[in-house]
């Protein structure tokens, strides 16, 4: 691929009209409503200059940065996901003429989107729906068309000291190294608010010849490989994922899972934040007139007892077996299942958790590994 | 008579349902009927038994059903269906002529392969027969294949009894071990009272424990305790199988619903061997 090359805060602003230019719509990080959420900008000016976050289990704030960088931030409650495995959709419409129904396929005009800010974490959460909607024997269309056609604009993460997030362990991060259109490092220097560029695929190297670019220097790539070894240095947590599947499939009578579901509200936040959590519910819904019906799907969230509603009652009526149910398809079965970890080391489930339940300490604890701020012994 | 609703996309989408015509419903007890569905389209949905189809209700919503039987005529579907929620509510009260939505044939289906040259036992409990029924029709058809043959049917009461026709026929032939029993007999029952897994100890001079299949449907508790009974009596775990039953919505495995540990019951299932499933079966919940 081409050398990196180096755009400044009036290239990215190009880089977002050679996208829309190009027939994408442009999603990226909003300050919104006091957290920092992906929706589609129109301009530089949309995004969150300035803007930082102060993240802990349970906790979230925004927070004036000192500095003007624009992706100063972790993660915040929004994923890809909402974008490429988006909720709710209709599956098809039926019409009812006498005694037949005709089923329609729903006419939808599927977006092209381009996707600017993707952490190294979010990269891989993509890649890792990839393989659950999109490698498997059975394909998701709508996952798909998404997917195929969407740009991946990453961000590596500098900046910011990462509180919940553990990527580092999941070997998801911080770096992404491939998998992406273009990846952007921010430098914020008062005089030379710059951003690195390396281009990942043909479709990169095309729009980043649309807009003023000169190449990088040696310096530029050093102080950007900087910025990202200091996060890296500074991961808030981890989590040891040598034999954990075992580990965690054998203990799946421990006494520690009572302990979480005196806490666990089985509010579901976790899995609404998790990027990869990927179930879904179908649902029938028809006008009054009884003419015309829909199969809609929509996101659903393993902590409900409806979840597994099987002949007459729920499977998993104990909040103990429900997160069981989610700690363990993460750390464990997804593994046998996909052949990668369900989870990518984002953190948001232990920020947006309101008990702020820390699935790292709480698979250390099932698993008999002692969990310290050292890490894992 | 109704026409093809429309060229369906159903091979690009597999969401999609196809338009097919109930031709016939058979009641079977107070709250199950037997539904044979013909195709409205040129396409065929061939099952094998122990596979499930998803049937849709339109407006309503779509569930999971095994196939019950063999097709009479290619492409045909047989399924029998106990009114248990809205949608199989739905489904039960079709009549000859409506038409419903269908999508399949999903998952595993019964080892019959595996059965050949072997002494099969099948052990149904209510409704659990459904799905071994199209097993035992298969078996019956070449029966030659197959050593001893031999079915354990439990039901709640004599009035929960499914396909009685079948039963009466059946119990008729001399190339087949045939053992009912009921929970709660009426004042005219005079046959066995019992659970299932109690009638293994009557027909052990039937199998070969090493060279039996074993195909369990029924109840959790039931197949809990048939397994149970068919280990002390030497059939190895990885000849006996199991149809399981979770919430299945998209019988793609995509939806999530029906995982049990690494399984997704749709497309892993529902037929699996018990060598696979006794990690986790002993965990509440699981």
């Amino acid at each position: 691929m081409a050398s990196p090359a180096v755009i400044d805060v009036n290239g990215l602003a190009a880089l977002i009209a050679a996208l829309q230019q190009e027939g994408y719509r442009v999603i990226g990080p909003i300050q919104r409503d006091g957290a920092i959420i992906y929706d589609e900008i129109s301009q530089l000016n949309d995004l969150p200059f300035g803007w930082g976050d102060e993240q802990e289990a349970g906790m979230y704030r925004v927070r004036r940065r000192e500095d003007n960088a624009v992706f100063g931030y972790a993660v915040g409650p929004h994923s890809w996901k909402r974008f490429l495995h988006p909720s709710p959709v209709v599956l098809w419409r039926a019409r009812r003429r006498g005694n037949e129904w005709m089923i329609e396929e729903p006419v939808e005009d599927s977006p092209r989107l381009a996707f600017l800010g993707v952490r190294s974490c979010d990269l891989h959460a993509i890649g890792v729906l990839d393989r659950v909607l999109h490698h498997g024997s059975y394909i998701d269309p709508i996952y798909a068309e998404r997917r195929e056609s969407a740009f991946v604009i990453v961000v590596q993460c500098a900046h910011f000291t990462p509180r919940t997030c553990f990527c580092a362990s999941m070997g998801t991060g911080p770096k992404a190294t491939q998998g992406f259109d273009l990846a952007l490092t921010e430098l914020v220097e008062p005089d030379a608010h710059r951003f690195v560029v390396e281009v990942g695929s043909a479709r990169g190297a095309a729009i980043l010849q649309q807009i003023p670019h000169r190449p990088a220097e040696p310096t530029d790539v050093t102080a950007a490989e900087h910025a990202i070894a200091q996060t890296a240095a500074s991961m808030g947590r981890q989590l040891q994922t040598a034999g954990l599947p075992a580990a965690l499939l054998a203990n799946l009578e421990h006494p520690h899972w009572d302990k979480i579901a005196q806490r666990c509200l089985a509010c579901g936040n976790c899995t609404m934040v998790c990027p990869t959590c990927f179930c879904f519910s179908v649902e029938d819904r028809h006008d009054l007139t009884g003419t015309v019906t829909e199969r809609v799907r929509r996101l659903d969230v393993c902590f409900t007892t409806s979840f597994t509603y099987t002949a007459g009652k729920p499977l998993r009526q104990s909040i103990r077996s429900r997160y069981r149910q989610w700690l363990t398809h993460k750390l464990a079965t997804w593994v046998e299942q996909f052949g990668t970890f369900g989870c990518v080391g984002c953190g948001r489930c232990i920020t947006w958790c309101p008990v702020g339940i820390d699935l790292t300490i709480e698979a250390a604890a099932i698993t008999g590994r002692e969990q310290t701020t050292e890490g894992v012994v | 008579m109704v026409k093809p609703a429309i060229a369906t996309p159903a091979a690009t989408n597999p969401f999609f349902p196809l338009p097919f015509l109930v031709i016939s419903r058979r009641r079977e007890t107070r709250d199950t009927v037997t539904l044979r569905l013909r195709p409205l389209s040129d396409v065929r949905l061939i099952a094998q038994p122990g596979q499930f189809m998803m049937l849709s209700v339109y407006g309503v919503g779509e569930v999971p059903i095994s196939v019950s039987g063999l097709p009479r005529r290619p492409g045909e579907l047989e399924h029998t269906i106990r009114a248990v929620g809205s949608v199989t509510r739905h489904l039960v009260a079709l009549h000859p002529g409506d038409q419903i939505g269908v999508r399949g044939p999903f998952g595993t289906s019964w080892p019959l392969q595996l059965a050949h040259g072997q002494d099969v036992l099948l052990v149904a409990g209510g409704l659990g027969f459904a799905p071994l029924r199209s097993a035992l029709l298969a078996i019956l058809r070449e029966r030659w294949r197959y050593r001893q043959v031999i079915v354990l049917y439990g039901a709640r009461s004599p009035a929960d009894l499914l396909y009685r026709r079948d039963l009466s026929r059946w119990l008729q032939r001399p190339d087949l071990v045939l053992r009912i029993t009921v929970d709660h007999p009426d004042q005219y029952w005079r046959g066995q009272v019992g659970v299932v897994p109690n009638l293994i100890r009557q027909v052990t001079a039937f199998f070969e424990p090493a060279n039996t299949v074993a195909m369990i449907c029924g109840p959790e508790i039931m197949m809990r305790f048939t397994i149970r009974e068919l280990q002390k009596h030497g059939i190895p775990d990885e000849r006996i199988f199991l149809s399981l039953e979770r919430n299945m919505q998209c019988a793609i495995g995509l939806c999530g619903h029906c995982q049990l540990g690494p399984f997704f019951l749709c497309k892993d299932g529902p037929v699996l061997p018990y060598s696979r499933l006794a990690p986790f079966s002993e965990i509440r919940e699981f």
